[in-house]
């Protein structure tokens, strides 16, 4: 018998994490993650609440945050501007996408 | 094992210093980082220099490193049996042929997070298993479908012995629909395995669609380009389209103009409760080749016609 297979799960603006769950997932630590929802690179559905959720898709965010910690060995502040860029860069490219699928 | 000459890799004597060792790293990940590199093998060259540097800037795994001897880089060697007990606890002698130097410095790294090499080891407590990530590729049809997919992955992981091991690791996974080039997939669970009650990890996956000969994804649109001859725009017409779900019948107006997007709704990729558009773009095809009488047919039209094409550009030649 074959084993089932397991869904593969979108991470979007719908599903939701919890703050323990973007922890564990972004592999970094907790004070240096608290420290990049101060500088505004990560946001809580409710900076306000008392337990913290995210959109899961912040769970790329956040892995792509500790990479870019370890690869250029930065602090939060400068892995924070890094992902600002990152983020540009992700929507240009997307245009870029629109732009050559409408072009040919 | 293969030796790997860690000081070398990142341009540093075996006697550097911390902080010359760190900025030896800087300078390199700079010039070498995949996401910005130019230079020939830069992926490969940057992995490398992570795995020395991950060894070397920290003190007990550096002093576990240089304790492993000089070899030449690429030789065979094993670890001297008194490193075995004073840094890999469990790994049991015959447990270092199926990994390499990363992961034995993987290990060890597992080791501190359970509470430190060299003794004070709690094995007891509870560790959660790794993430993995894996690049799966798809055709167009897979990500406007979705699809079952069997992924064969090398992890490693914790063994009985409480050394580290390679293990094939099995995942079958769905795919949902309309998935995207770049987009990234989580399979809860399907990570490495977690130790002593510890969670699992979880499987992300980074999904590249490969590119269809008549099918462009923008979003959740599909862009496809529909030819048509000059007297097809002129007077308009019926053709047949072929869309990821069959052809359809698509009537091309009267005047319809190059580059014009004929928008056939939610004939796109579908997500959830959302479906994108698809869009056929005319491109106005002439043919090259003439016989006489079609020739005499654009003569004449030629003759008879007033439009001018060119009426702006012959307005600003004008001034």
């Amino acid at each position: 018998m074959t084993a089932p297979a397991d869904d593969a799960v979108r991470l979007d603006t719908v599903t939701e994490v919890t703050w323990t769950q973007l922890v564990s997932a972004s592999g970094l630590p907790e004070g240096e993650l608290r420290e990049l929802v101060r500088y505004g690179a990560l946001v809580p559905r409710d900076p306000d609440a008392p337990t913290w959720t995210f959109e899961s898709r912040w769970l790329v965010v956040a892995r792509t945050a500790s990479r870019i910690r370890h690869d250029f060995d930065l602090d939060p502040h400068g892995v924070s501007v890094v992902l600002s860029y990152v983020e540009r860069i992700e929507q240009l490219q997307s245009e870029l996408r629109a732009l050559r699928a409408r072009l040919g | 094992m293969k030796y790997k000459d860690y000081y070398a890799i990142l341009g540093v004597k075996r006697d550097a210093a911390a902080d010359e060792i760190k900025t030896s790293y800087r300078r390199l990940a700079r010039k070498y980082h995949p996401d910005v590199s130019k230079e020939k093998d830069a992926e490969e060259k940057f992995k490398e220099m992570g795995e020395a540097y991950e060894t070397l800037k920290d003190p007990e795994k550096r002093a576990a490193y240089d304790q492993l001897g000089r070899h030449a880089p690429g030789q065979d060697f094993r670890p001297p049996p008194d490193w075995g007990r004073e840094f890999a606890q469990g790994q049991g002698q015959g447990g270092f042929d199926d990994i390499d130097l990363s992961d034995l410095f993987a290990g060890l790294a597992g080791r501190q997070a359970r509470g430190g090499m060299g003794g004070g080891r709690r094995a007891d407590r509870s560790l959660a298993g790794s993430d993995y990530e894996a690049v799966v590729r798809l055709s167009f049809d897979q990500a406007f479908n979705g699809a079952e997919i069997d992924l064969e992955l090398s992890a490693l992981e914790w063994a009985p012995d409480g050394g580290m091991r390679r293990v094939p690791h099995r995942v079958k996974t769905r795919i949902p629909k309309g998935v995207t080039d770049g987009e990234k997939l989580r399979v809860p669970g399907k990570g490495g395995k977690g130790a002593h009650g510890g969670p699992d990890g979880d499987l992300y996956l980074d999904i590249q669609v490969e590119a269809h000969p008549l099918y462009r994804v923008a979003g959740l649109d599909i862009h496809v380009d529909l030819p048509v001859a000059p007297w097809e725009a002129v007077l308009g017409t019926s053709v047949n389209l072929p869309t990821p779900v069959g052809a359809v019948s698509l009537k091309v107006p009267a005047g319809t103009r190059a580059g014009q997007q004929l928008r056939l709704t939610g004939r796109g990729m579908t997500r959830g409760g959302s479906a994108g558009n698809l869009f056929a773009i005319v491109r106005i095809e002439v043919p090259t080749v003439v016989d006489d009488g079609q020739r005499a047919l654009f003569e004449q039209l030629a003759k008879t016609s007033n439009f001018n094409p060119r009426a702006q550009l012959d307005q600003e030649a004008a001034r």
